[in-house]
């Protein structure tokens, strides 16, 4: 039988039922999100079921929504199901405060490095990581930079002189 | 005198040496940093650090109208930017729901399989540099330059290339590229042929690659590898194939899988996959040849709000004007929505991960690179090996600095 979104969606809801929101298909990739304290438990469910077999993590990243008062992060999981060709996406969010999220890395060796660059750009703590630090920015940086209250420089800003660069 | 020079506590017992292997080291071919504990020769734990060349391509496409990112996928795995940019305009396209006509799609194959032999033959030779042959890289650089000259009539640019434009490419293919492209198809079979012969049952290199920096399908697929290198140790996952994009539906082309996953799988799947582009090559342009009539001179979709029109008409006619004024200004509201995209690139699943919230720049751009996602299984892979071997495991995992930054 071929595993469909709305196969996947219904044995979901059958074992996790409101832990699971916000459900929609955006471009035919099924995308929900899971409140955050569950997000091991749907992942290891994802792959261990004998039905689902996601067992690929292909992508994992953060990004930034400030107008969410309360959630203002939410963590992106690509997965992928490479026996019947099936991708999803889950998300979970979480205050921008406290930015806890259980890490993935027990499930998936590669989730190491992935989820070491979303502490790097938006300083989301996974709980669980064996060796949480800066991967690509320099260990002294003492900021996020990839969060929206950093904005990039405005490209027709005036009030700067400085000849040697031209401006 | 009171500068004695302090060892650091157990440092006189300490039977094991510490080297540091880059960041620039002539061996690592980028910018790398592994600090390597060593037993005599024997490697006993490495370390590694990235991001000497991190350049936030993703904090800088929040800023970026759609056109402009393209030149920032270039720089990702620039040995072959082709595939970065056609991937980065089929996501896109996806996202705007702009279809191309067939003729587009053939081309793009072109470009893109010419691309992934470009990239496949520098790691290659480089694996074979690596070993001790210098001179299979000569014999094969000569080719890559007959791509890049076909890349020039494209596009005008070599490396980075920005080629194509969302819908299509930016012109038509000319005569003069046909022409590269009949030479290339004639010669360089006879030339990767001559290579094979140099290394693939050579006696030296295949004693020093053969069990060379192993890993299984199991620990490949756990820590995320794709594409040749996951293809080496037995899985065959292809994007080309599992999610067709660009009507690689329309070819016949078969994946090559290795077992061991060690140096020598790794270069036979490579090789085997450039005979492999070199059939897809072949078939694309058949079919391009088959359009006839005002067909054949198809290279764009017709979606004047996101295609820049001819120059003349731009001076000449209103509308023109207003769409050039609008694409080049940036002022093209997205829809809003999420897409992933991904093609399949030299090294593996290139994904674009592209949030849109409405406004005339992503809200979020992310990019799996495959490099990246890859390069943090090299303790695993060289643990226990000769220092040698870790040298020639990370050529022929093929990292590119550029992609691995980002």
């Amino acid at each position: 039988m071929q595993l469909t979104n709305e196969r996947i969606r219904e044995r979901l809801n059958e074992k996790f039922g409101d832990v699971l929101s916000e459900w929609g298909d955006p471009y035919g990739m099924l995308t929900f999100t899971a409140q955050k304290d569950f997000n091991l438990k749907v992942l290891q469910f994802l792959f261990d079921d004998e039905e689902l077999r996601f067992r690929f993590l292909t992508d994992l990243q953060a990004v930034h929504y400030p107008k969410r008062v309360g959630e203002e992060l939410a963590v992106v999981y690509h997965l992928h199901n490479h026996i019947d060709n099936v991708r999803i996406r889950m998300k979970v969010y979480t205050p921008v405060e406290k930015p806890d999220v259980f890490s993935a890395t027990a499930l998936y060796a590669g989730a190491n490095w992935m989820e070491r660059e979303t502490y790097d750009f938006y300083g989301v703590n996974f709980v669980g990581h064996p060796n949480l630090i800066r991967v690509l920015n320099v260990e002294e940086m003492d900021y996020f930079p990839m969060r929206k209250e950093f904005p990039l420089e405005d490209q027709t800003r005036v009030d700067k002189d400085d000849e040697m660069f031209g401006r | 005198m009171s500068d004695h020079i302090t060892l650091a506590e157990g440092n006189l017992e300490k039977t094991t040496t510490t080297l540091n292997l880059g960041p620039t080291h002539p061996a690592t071919h980028g910018v790398f940093q592994n600090i390597i504990e060593l037993d005599g020769e024997k490697i006993l734990k490495a370390t590694s650090t990235v991001g000497y060349i991190h350049r936030a391509f993703e904090k800088i496409s929040e800023r970026r109208n759609l056109y402009q990112i393209t030149t920032l996928t270039d720089r990702l795995n620039y040995c072959s930017s082709p595939i970065n940019n056609m991937g980065w305009h089929m996501t896109c396209e996806k996202l705007l729901g702009v279809k191309t006509p067939k003729r587009v799609d053939y081309l793009r194959v072109i470009i893109m399989e010419l691309a992934r032999i470009s990239d496949h033959l520098i790691c290659n030779s480089i694996v074979g540099v690596d070993s001790g042959a210098y001179s299979g890289f000569l014999y094969l650089m000569q080719y890559r330059e007959m791509i890049y000259e076909i890349y020039e009539e494209v596009c005008g640019a070599r490396i980075t290339t920005n080629i194509g434009r969302i819908g299509g490419f930016e012109r038509n293919f000319n005569n003069k590229c046909f022409e590269i492209l009949d030479k290339f198809l004639v010669e360089y079979p006879k030339q990767l042929k001559e290579f094979e012969r140099l290394f693939v049952r050579n006696r030296i290199f295949m004693e020093r690659t053969i069990g060379c920096g192993p890993i299984s399908a199991e620990r490949a697929l756990n820590y995320g590898f794709t594409g040749p290198n996951l293809r080496a140790a037995g899985v065959d996952y292809d994007v080309r194939v599992h999610t067709p994009y660009s009507s690689y539906e329309d070819f016949d082309f078969t994946i090559p899988v290795g077992s061991t996953g060690d140096c020598y799988d790794r270069f036979l799947v490579r090789q085997e996959e450039m005979w492999q582009s070199i059939s897809i090559i072949r078939q694309a342009y058949q079919k391009v040849k088959e359009f006839k009539g005002a067909d054949a001179e198809v290279y764009h979709a017709d979606v004047p709000e996101y295609y820049l029109p001819p120059k003349e008409d731009v001076y000449t006619k209103m509308e023109a004007l207003i769409y050039h004024f609008k694409i080049i200004m940036g002022e093209i509201d997205m829809p809003v929505g999420e897409v992933y995209h991904s093609v399949e690139g030299a090294n593996g699943e290139l994904g674009f991960y592209l949030v849109s919230d409405g406004s005339r720049s992503p809200y979020r751009v992310h990019f799996r690179r495959p490099c990246f996602i890859y390069y943090q299984a090299y303790p695993e892979l060289i643990k226990g090996g000769m220092l040698s071997d870790a040298i020639i495991t990370m050529s022929s995992l093929n990292l590119i600095a550029g992609e691995l930054d980002a």
